[in-house]
């Protein structure tokens, strides 16, 4: 087997909690399919047959009830409970399942939505026999109004710093704007071995990564690393380089033992079996990746990052109320389904826009217009309702004459009558009183202001 | 196909018949007796001119040509003898029928220009292609031929829409993506594969690959992005794949391994070659595996068996490519003087290595790298030369004739050896090779005995492989000339790899056999046939 897919699905949806104080984040309804759909859906696309889910009790259980998950997901999914508490890092779910590892792995995030061909990642890993391989993507304004937000409130996201060599695929500089207290420092043999390179910022990251078996070994030997993105991923870029990396000797006689491992220094050792073989088959090839300097390939290191960067397509992380918005716009023209699901009932005097989608079971009545809005499934909409730009989720009720706008309506909701919503956020459950009027703001039960 | 007015009877049409469904083949008796109808038929021609069976002839002389005509077009060598002799037993027809009416001595002169005549005939038809004689001498090399008639392999039948028909069909059985040509192919060379180097071979497969070893997947990629390159490299490349598919493989129940593991391993080399067309190395490495693995005995365990594979691949890379390298250097060096002035192509690792023991046995010299676009390869080849400490110069191609008088020898690398002494090599080989014959420098090929193949070639365009014609494009200074090639209908673009120099060029080539002229290698192929 040459890959083995895990699919991280126990994040808490920390930054966007008026969302997921009652619905799992892996389970959040975008263009009316729950979340952690599409990055099954790309799996199985390319043609993926097991996957490994880690997540929590909730989504498992939520899981198994939706009908999307299960009919339309023919791979096998080996569901891994983990607690929720949240301590458990990406890095520590890893260990976890260490067990289960047998071979590479692919480490998808569930809030990923993209088109990306993925053998344009994986390719990477393979040729240059990479140990990372991972996927970014330049980021894209967004330009919907994201309901709560006052004012222009930039959001001071920090920057992550990427530096990658000049073919644009080598990964040589990873670092937040956090950990950076003065300045943004590059070591000198990072630019002896490679003197161009390209810092970029306006990235994002993907959460996809391909990572060698060997690493995951590594992992469970050093119980300090909790996250991926956060401490492994800088780790492993900044190991390329070092010096003891360069002097990992391959011994002859260890083609027949089974992998070896380093005992000095929590090194990362990538040896196989043939591992002789294939430094000679190197040696008499006369390729090299860089030029300029009188070193061989690789620089003669064998620890190597690559990235893919994702120029055109989608690709999208919900990880944020904005984003979140953003997806429900795209996601959609990924898939070539019905805008209307066969099931609901829709009366022929409704206005309804191209871009908009209605889920299962949906009641709308007459005189309703509905433009660029996402309808969940059984949600009834009575007469001369107007929603424009809203995302509905399931089991929604509105009365009628309301009009909604910029709004993000939560399920099981209830919107009074006459009620008018600008750009606002309706938790889950919440009520509003008829002819409210409401802009720009989050309404949320009182129990969940409470929480952190 | 000239006939001379031949008739047909329902007898003799039978006869055609026969012939035709026999095949190409017709004994020397058969001959023998059909030349003699046709002189028989000659002389009743004559008696049947008075009478009026011209209307019998025309119908009779077009349904004799249809026949002759799909013999002809089916057979290749034969072509030529069948519809003489088709004529034969249709001119018979009138002879059986027909009484003679003439005086013997008409007959004798009808005959005499008759036979001259048809001399005549013969004469242009030998000026065709098909070259044998109205005799049965042709009769022999035909059916001794036709066996021995190797079939063209498909990678050099692109242009042929049945070829292409069933290369895809093969793959689709084996489960492997058909890569599609790239751009506009040169005329001259659209009988080849053109790949682009932005559609991997890996698009179409499924990611956690399972129809084919990611080894094997892995080694692909290598080929095609160019990150494996050069015969000795992707020959150990390739060896070192199959081990680790020879050691992940179990044989399913009911079955041998030493005949299912070749089938295994057909696919593989399928997709391979889809990545990039193999070379002559590791071709004959490919056929060395699958002797080895067709000789395992078959109540040999699977444990056994493997490890028995693995030795054999162990041993095979190390005498036939480091030790062979060991050997050729240690008589090249001998070749290396002081004060030499050493001119080399491209990167060849054969001849890097060798520079470099030469170098170490403390020889005086000083290298030329000539290096070409768009490969560049002599940038490393200059690297690994300098690194070690060997004074070189750096010229291009363009250069050679203007850098040739200082050089006082020429050693290259080569691809493969060809059966009739040719040199198979990187593009431009030949080139140097001509220029050095002119200004008398000796050229001396390094070429170890595993990659001489059996092929026989005289141009580089029968059999080569084109690269991307994208690599030609250049950006300077922030302009792209040739960025909307595709566009330009007259255009085309053409990234040869290979090229073949005549035996003529080369003054001697060494192997790990010792030093011999181009001419020997059949003679070392032959020795090799009869050793294996």
């Amino acid at each position: 087997m040459e890959l083995q897919a895990v699919l991280m699905a126990a994040g808490g949806g920390s930054r966007m909690t008026d969302l997921t104080y009652n619905t799992p984040k892996a389970m959040l309804p975008v263009g009316n399919k729950p979340l952690i759909w599409y990055p099954l859906n790309l799996l199985e696309r390319v043609g993926f047959e097991e996957v490994i889910i880690i997540t929590t009790k909730e989504v498992q259980k939520m899981m198994s009830m939706d009908p999307k998950i299960k009919v339309d997901v023919k791979m096998k999914l080996d569901v891994v409970c983990i607690q929720e508490d949240g301590d458990m890092g990406t890095a520590d779910a890893l260990r976890h399942i260490q067990q289960k590892i047998k071979t590479d792995i692919l480490v998808v995030s569930c809030d990923l939505i993209t088109d990306v061909a993925l053998h344009e990642v994986v390719d990477l890993f393979r040729a240059h026999n990479a140990t990372l391989a991972m996927l970014m993507s330049k980021a894209h304004e967004f330009t919907e109004t994201v309901p709560g937000q006052k004012g222009k409130k930039k959001t001071a996201e920090q920057r992550d710093f990427v530096g990658v060599d000049q073919s644009g695929q080598r990964l040589l500089f990873m670092a937040n704007e956090a950990d950076l207290e003065d300045g943004l420092s590059l070591r000198k043999s990072v630019i002896r071995k490679h003197p161009r390179m390209h810092i970029r910022t306006g990235l994002v990251d993907a959460h996809l990564y391909c990572l060698k078996k060997a690493v995951v070994d590594f992992l469970s030997e050093n119980k300090s690393i909790s996250s991926i993105r956060g401490e492994l991923l800088p780790y492993l870029v900044r190991k390329q380089f070092s010096k003891t990396a360069n002097y990992e000797k391959i011994k002859d006689d260890c083609e027949d033992q089974t992998q070896k491992k380093s005992s000095t220094d929590d090194e990362v050792v990538i040896s196989s079996r043939d591992e002789s073989l294939l430094q000679r088959a190197q040696e008499l090839s006369c390729w090299n990746d860089h030029r300029g300097d009188m070193s061989e390939a690789y620089h003669g290191g064998k620890l190597r990052c690559y990235v893919h960067i994702m120029e055109q397509g989608l690709c999208c992380r919900v990880n944020t109320l904005a984003a979140y918005i953003e997806a429900n716009r795209l996601a959609p023209k990924l898939f070539e389904e019905p805008a209307v699901h066969p099931s609901s009932v829709i009366s022929e005097r409704c206005q309804m826009g191209s871009d908009s989608i209605i889920g299962a079971l949906c009641q709308v009545a007459d005189k309703t217009s509905i433009k660029r809005s996402t309808i969940g499934n059984s949600t009834t909409v009575k007469e001369k309702v107007k929603i424009a730009n809203s995302i509905i989720m399931h089991g929604v009720a509105i009365e009628e004459g309301c009009n909604i706008q910029g709004s993000v309506i939560c399920s099981n909701a209830v919107i009074g009558r006459g009620a008018d919503l600008k750009y606002c956020l309706v938790g889950s459950g919440q009520w509003i009183e008829p002819e409210a009027e409401r802009t720009n703001e989050v309404i949320v039960g009182t129990d969940q202001l409470m929480e952190i | 196909m000239a006939d001379s007015g031949v008739t047909d009877g329902p007898g003799k049409k039978g006869e055609i018949e026969r012939v035709k469904n026999e095949g190409k083949e017709l004994s020397k008796e058969e001959k023998q007796r059909l030349r003699k109808e046709k002189k028989q038929q000659k002389k009743s021609k004559e008696k049947k001119d008075d009478k009026e069976s011209e209307k019998e002839k025309k119908p009779g002389g077009s349904t004799a040509t249809v026949p002759q005509a799909q013999p002809s077009t089916q057979k290749a060598p034969p072509a030529v003898p069948a519809p003489v002799s088709n004529s034969v037993p249709a001119s018979e027809v009138a002879v059986a029928t027909e009484k003679p009416t003439k005086s013997k001595a008409e007959l004798k002169a009808e005959r005499r220009a008759r036979q001259d005549a048809e001399r005549a005939t013969k004469q242009t038809k030998k000026g065709e292609p098909g070259q044998q004689g109205a005799t049965g001498k042709p009769k022999a090399p035909p059916s001794e031929l036709l066996p021995v008639v190797k079939r063209l392999s498909e990678h050099v039948q692109v242009d042929d829409p049945d070829v292409l028909k069933k290369l895809a069909k093969k793959l689709e059985r084996q489960q492997i993506p058909l890569r599609s040509d790239y751009g506009y192919k040169v005329s001259l060379f659209s009988h080849l594969h053109q790949y682009s180097r932005k559609a991997p071979p890996t698009q179409q497969l499924s990611i956690p690959s399972t129809v084919i070893h990611p080894a094997i997947v892995r080694l692909g990629l290598q080929y095609s992005q160019g990150i494996v390159a050069g015969s000795n490299a992707r020959s150990v490349a390739l060896l070192h794949a199959f081990k680790q598919v020879i050691r992940d493989y179990t044989t399913p129940p009911n079955e041998e391994l030493s005949r299912d593991l070749v089938n295994k391993l057909k696919p593989y080399i399928s997709f391979l070659n889809q990545c990039r067309p193999l070379s002559a190395s590791m071709g004959n490495a490919i056929k060395y595996i699958k002797k080895e693995i067709s000789n395992i005995p078959s109540q040999c365990k699977e444990e056994e068996a493997k490890n028995k594979l693995l030795t054999s691949i162990e041993w095979y890379i190390k005498e036939k490519i480091i030790l062979a390298a060991t050997a050729i250097a240690h008589s090249s060096i001998e070749k290396i003087s002081d004060g030499d002035v050493i001119l080399v192509y491209g990167c060849s690792s054969l001849v890097n290595h060798i520079l470099c023991e030469a170098y170490d046995k403390q020889r005086k010299f000083r290298v030329i790298v000539v290096d070409s676009r768009p490969r560049l390869e002599g940038r490393e080849a200059l690297r690994r030369l300098v690194q070690k400490g060997i004074s070189c110069t750096y010229v291009l191609i363009s250069a050679v004739s203007y850098i040739l008088p200082e050089v006082s020898k020429v050693f290259l690398g080569a691809h493969a050896l060809l059966a009739n002494g040719y040199v198979m090599s990187r593009v431009g080989t030949s080139q140097i090779a001509l220029v050095a014959k002119a200004f008398n420098v000796p050229v001396l090929v390094c070429c170890e005995t595993y990659k001489f193949c059996e092929r026989v070639q005289t141009d580089s365009f029968v059999s080569n492989e084109l690269d991307d014609p994208d690599d030609l494009i250049v950006t300077r200074k922030g302009k792209t000339q040739l960025a909307g090639w595709q566009q330009v209908a007259s255009l085309g673009l053409l990234n040869l790899v290979y090229d073949v120099t005549p035996p003529d060029f080369v003054d001697l080539v060494i192997t790990d056999l010792g030093m011999i002229p181009c001419t020997s290698v059949p003679v070392v192929l032959r020795v090799k046939n009869v050793d294996q």
